[in-house]
């Protein structure tokens, strides 16, 4: 799933490394408009190198913290056909987690450091997950929304200058379209049902609608990595593209479920062919990423929770394989 | 953290019989079975492969990108390697 104007989020690129030449620079810069790919031990500069260990982890983090809101659904799923479905989308998200923490170890930080900076606070995830699954149709509207903004942003990212990262987003994409098919399943099931099933895939796409617009990230002008991001081809779209791109195909899915998007203002364009949206609560925004949203502190919680459980597990592992391997010394 | 963390190990993956190991990812485990193991569980959920190598990270050798050009130099001025370096007579045929 889910990155989110990821690139949004922390410091803005510091000033070049003061050892890095002019030359160097334009030669990297020259590969990245060739369209080259940068490979894992070639020269980068270093703020490349950092937006990138930013990005991808915290897109690794919002997959692993992501399971959470669709955890919680897990032994309540309506029947086993549903529940089976949900647990190997839930063990896709952790792959992908896995997938993108792998690529980005390859710029030198480690495992542990990254894990240690989401446990501590310090790296943000997508604000997405910081919003409850209410019903099952919160599953559904999961699927079909966010999975379905995901999708937006990350087919351009399997075109990412970075090597790593784009093969690691082509695996990744190959694996959404059956996220966000399963979620959209759900809710044509729902929206073919009871009165009160069809209610319940109604107040979820209202509930879920305008966090999904906000997966892409603050508005073009005020965007502040954006530009770097876009010169280095990490980033393809700006957000407001991606973001009008995915209304212009989500509204018609939900026409056909029968459902109204919670806007007021939103209108199709005839001229442009696109629909005009209504003002997004930025300040909502602001305050879920600030760690104010309805879950950060539950889902911060769990996941630290997890991994203290976990701890034991760990310790036998490497345990026995120290036995292993003094045993096969001796 | 309780302990220091899992040695890495790089992912081959043959997609099927007849095709060479390819490079997945990577992923970390204690040992050397667990990698396997982990390996299948994270690179092949969708049958994307029949056979699966893992091997350390740290024992890899690898050819330095900052001396690509120099290392790669001697293949470059030897065009008489390839097949259209050779001016075939009109006429002749099957060559």
């Amino acid at each position: 799933m889910y990155t989110q104007g990821l690139d949004q989020q922390g410091r803005p690129a510091a000033k070049p490394d003061a050892l890095e030449t002019a030359e160097q620079l334009a030669a990297f810069q020259q590969r990245v408009d060739a369209e080259e790919k940068i490979e894992a031990k070639d020269w980068m500069p270093e703020a490349y190198r950092r937006t990138l260990i930013r990005q991808m982890s915290q897109h690794a983090h919002s997959e692993i913290i992501g399971m959470q809101p669709e955890g919680n659904w897990l032994t309540r799923a309506p029947s086993l056909k549903r529940k089976a479905i949900l647990l190997a989308k839930i063990q896709d998200e952790a792959g992908h987690g896995l997938y993108l923490y792998s690529a980005a170890e390859t710029l030198g930080v480690s495992r542990d450091q990254m894990v240690a900076d989401l446990l501590s606070g310090k790296a943000k995830y997508s604000s997405i997950f910081n919003y409850p699954t209410l019903t099952w149709a919160d599953i559904g509207a999961i699927g079909w929304l966010v999975d379905g903004a995901a999708i937006m942003n990350q087919i351009p990212l399997c075109r990412c200058s970075y090597g790593p990262y784009a093969r690691a987003m082509v695996r990744i994409c190959k694996e959404e379209s059956f996220h966000q098919r399963q979620g959209y399943d759900i809710l044509v099931e729902l929206c073919n049902g009871t009165k009160e099933q069809k209610a319940m895939a109604q107040d979820a796409l209202d509930r879920w609608w305008w966090p999904s617009l906000m997966m892409f990230g603050p508005s073009d002008i005020n965007s502040k990595h954006s530009a770097q991001s876009m010169a280095w081809k990490i980033k393809r779209f700006s957000n407001d593209e991606l973001r009008q791109k995915f209304i212009d195909v989500t509204v018609p899915q939900a026409e056909f479920l029968g459902l109204r998007v919670p806007d007021d203002d939103l209108e199709h364009d005839a001229e442009t062919g696109h629909y005009r949206h209504g003002e997004i609560d930025w300040q909502e925004f602001i305050d879920v990423l600030a760690g104010n949203g309805p879950c950060n502190q539950q889902r911060m919680a769990k996941r630290r929770k997890a991994h203290d459980d976990g701890a034991w597990v760990r310790d036998a592992a490497s345990a026995y394989a120290a036995k292993q391997a003094a045993r096969h010394a001796a | 953290m309780s302990s220091k963390e899992w040695p890495l190990y790089e992912v081959f993956i043959r997609s099927k019989s007849g095709l060479s190991h390819r490079h997945a990812g990577s992923i970390h485990a204690a040992d050397d079975q667990m990698a396997l193991d982990a390996a299948r569980d994270t690179y092949t959920r969708r049958n994307e492969g029949v056979s699966i190598w893992v091997v350390r990270s740290s024992e890899i050798v690898a050819s330095d990108p900052a001396e690509t050009a120099a290392f790669f130099e001697p293949a470059e001025d030897k065009i008489y390697r390839h097949p259209t370096f050779y001016d075939m007579p009109e006429g002749v045929e099957n060559l």
